[in-house]
């Protein structure tokens, strides 16, 4: 594929906002998970709570969009510069040449949840509601839109927890076939209670901080988390450091509906594609993050499928322990930070994990390495089987790439 | 990279191409391509009966079991397009696109959660995903292929349709696209009124095969939507976002080149040039036949 140019972003997680306060949180090994006090949920787990979204609303000519989702939303747009970078590519493009690829499994829902607490005694929702605002999937796609000023297509890719690393591969197509310049992905996920009962009713929710790859693990610890890339096609003049998009990888295991691939086979075969695309092989991946959920089962079917194609030589950690697994939106966040451990050359250690399943194989790191960074692979695996592998690398290291001062 | 490039729509005019080398359909009234073709092109007038959702046997019993009116929706016009294919499915990349996904089944959770107990079933909550319909075709069809599941709203058809003829501009290779909604029960069918489930499919291909209905050239333009001319199609096409493909469905039915809008993202239309495969010579005429001028149906 032809490789596509990282060239703003901004990230809101658990560990705080903006994507210097996610790299000192990275250095200093901080986690943003806490025992679970969100809304009236009276389950007994952690969560990565982003603080102060309730006294937020949207407010002016975007109101009617006001939810916790696009809430969420507009703080990761306010943060790190990003609607500027975004202005000043309309600006050279054109707002119509932008396109807004936006992943989510869950949208606005709370707000769906709370309005059926407030039915009317003939059953009806209340009249403050606004469907295509906030509950549907496309309402954080055309909030961006509306919000960045921007005229190009728009959709919103829901394949649950690997739907914003599959906003990349749309981006890249568009461009691809001349549609588009530049493109805005993201991914936003906010906490509500259908994930966090939906979880639990399968059994997949941990009542401690979760600890991927560790032998006691017993499940996730939901996040939220609201990430965004500017991505454009690579121009004539290239700076040799520049974090590029090289490669992704999407499958699906046509297997089950909501458990993997025992042996990972179509982890294994996003990853090789987003390898072949990038025009790489597994012994130029330095440094791979995780889809580790913390899940029994899915951690053993990502460390086969890793173990088949790196062996135990390349580091690997999950930084869900940090931040919690946003779902829709942790494609966008281990994407972003796979691109800060390229940018200041750190492998993140993966939190809360004490004592390594000796049944798992591959090279999981339980302490921070500094270490260079040039070219790392990040995974994201969702129900329905929906895969999705990207590789991230330094401009002057990829293939197919002539870096021009 | 011009520093003057406007927010005018000409830069958007990038066409894409592809041959329709198959569809399906299910929706009120409309059992199967074949019927639909008969009443697009006015043989057959429109009667908008309930849909008969029976799943075709492609899904194993557990499976089989679990789906509701959203998969059975998707997999059975995706199967009916697959059926009709001039090559196997089981390679295709595959775009699903959807307005909102299994309504009864977001509706049954909402009132789980509203209640004391908050139980919800764990089949409820992996069926709420928005790829359901991909994860079990992608299991019915035993393919690891990629897939897409996206959403725009009532931009949806639209949005499915432009995203598959990316998938064949980056890489020459056949397509499937299934386009869905079903309905949403009270009370959030007052707040999101879909008639009818609805369901159409269609392999797309780079170049054509022995089974071509048509070759189709889009780009996306400002300009008036094409509307059905049966009054009953047309209220369809306005009230449920798959319908709104209705107009590209009887320009191939029609055997007649043409240009159909179909809505997008306002203001913006995707402009279809349709040139049937009886009629490809024609594409010239096609092109030079202006945006809506011709209403589908007719």
């Amino acid at each position: 594929m032809q490789p596509l140019l990282l060239s703003a972003a901004t990230l809101v997680t658990a560990l705080g906002t903006g994507m210097a306060t996610t790299l000192d949180a990275l250095r200093t090994g901080r986690s943003g998970l806490a025992r679970c006090r969100f809304e009236t949920v009276d389950l007994d787990t952690w969560i990565g709570e982003i603080a102060g979204l309730d006294d937020q609303p949207l407010t002016g000519d975007l109101a009617r969009f006001d939810c916790r989702n696009n809430r969420l939303a507009e703080r990761a747009l306010a943060a790190d510069g990003f609607a500027a970078a975004v202005a000043a590519a309309a600006a050279r493009h054109g707002p119509s040449r932008i396109g807004v690829f936006i992943g989510t499994s869950t949208s606005g829902i709370l707000q769906t949840e709370l309005a059926y607490r407030r039915r009317a005694g003939d059953g009806s929702l209340p009249a403050d509601f606004h469907y295509a605002e906030t509950h549907n999937s496309f309402s954080v796609a055309e909030y961006t839109r509306r919000r960045l000023g921007l005229a190009g297509p728009a959709l919103a890719v829901s394949a649950a927890c690997a739907s914003s690393a599959k906003v990349f591969s749309n981006a890249a197509r568009m461009i691809a076939a001349g549609l588009i310049d530049a493109a805005v992905v993201g991914g936003v996920d906010s906490l509500c209670l259908t994930t966090l009962y939906g979880f639990n009713s399968l059994e997949l929710v941990s009542n401690q901080a979760c600890r991927p790859f560790d032998i006691a693990r017993n499940g996730i610890s939901i996040g939220e988390a609201g990430g965004f890339a500017l991505v454009e096609a690579v121009g004539a003049h290239i700076d040799p450091a520049a974090v590029l998009v090289a490669g992704i990888g999407e499958t699906s295991d046509a297997y089950h509906m909501s458990s993997p691939h025992p042996e990972g086979a179509g982890a294994r075969a996003a990853m090789a594609a987003a390898l072949a695309a990038a025009g790489l092989t597994p012994g130029d991946i330095d440094y791979v993050n995780l889809h580790g959920t913390g899940t029994p089962s899915n951690d053993a079917a990502e460390d086969h499928a890793i173990h088949d194609l790196f062996g135990d030589r390349v580091p690997v950690s999950s930084t869900k322990g940090a931040t919690g697994h946003s779902l829709g939106a942790a494609g966008i966040v281990e994407a972003l930070i796979l691109a800060l451990a390229i940018r200041h050359h750190l492998a993140p250690a993966g939190l809360n994990t004490r004592e390594l399943d000796p049944a798992l194989r591959s090279r999981y790191l339980l302490s921070n390495l500094e270490t260079r960074i040039d070219i790392g692979l990040s995974n994201s695996f969702g129900f329905g089987g929906a895969n999705c592998a990207l590789v991230l690398g330094r401009a002057d290291r990829l293939p197919h790439v002539r870096v021009v001062h | 990279m011009s520093a003057t490039a406007s927010a005018a729509s000409p830069r958007l005019s990038r066409r894409l191409s592809a041959w329709i080398d198959s569809v399906g359909v299910v929706g009120p009234g409309l059992p199967d391509w074949p019927s639909t073709a008969a009443i697009l092109a006015g043989a057959t007038a429109f009667e908008p009966t309930p849909p008969v959702l029976t799943l075709p046997a492609i899904l194993p019993p557990a499976e089989r079991r679990r789906t509701g009116v959203a998969v059975k929706v998707a997999l059975i016009c995706g199967h009916e397009a697959a059926s009709r294919a001039s090559r196997p499915v089981t390679s295709m990349v595959s775009v699903f696109a959807s307005s909102g996904g299994d309504g009864d089944n977001c509706h049954a959770i909402c009132e789980a959660l509203a209640s004391d107990d908050r139980l919800i079933s764990p089949t409820r909550f992996h069926n709420s995903v928005h790829n359901a319909p991909a994860g079990y075709w992608s299991i019915a069809m035993a393919t690891r292929a990629a897939s897409t599941s996206l959403c725009a709203h009532d931009a949806s058809f639209a949005a499915g349709l432009l995203e598959a003829l990316t998938e064949i501009a980056s890489r020459p290779e056949a397509v499937i696209l299934v386009a869905y909604d079903a309905p949403y029960p009270e009370p959030l069918r007052s707040a999101r009124a879909i008639p009818w489930p609805f369901g159409i499919a269609l392999v797309l291909t780079p170049t054509a095969g022995p089974t071509t209905l048509g070759r189709i050239e889009a780009h996306l333009a400002e300009a008036p939507a094409t509307e059905s001319a049966d009054p009953g199609l047309e209220r369809l096409r306005t009230t449920i976002p798959t319908a709104r493909g209705l107009p590209l469905l009887a320009a191939l039915a029609g055997h007649e080149a043409g240009t159909v809008a179909l809505d997008y993202l306002e203001p913006l239309r995707l402009v279809v040039d349709v040139t049937p495969a009886d009629g490809v010579a024609s594409t010239t005429i096609a092109r030079s036949v202006p945006a809506a001028a011709r209403p589908a149906g007719s």
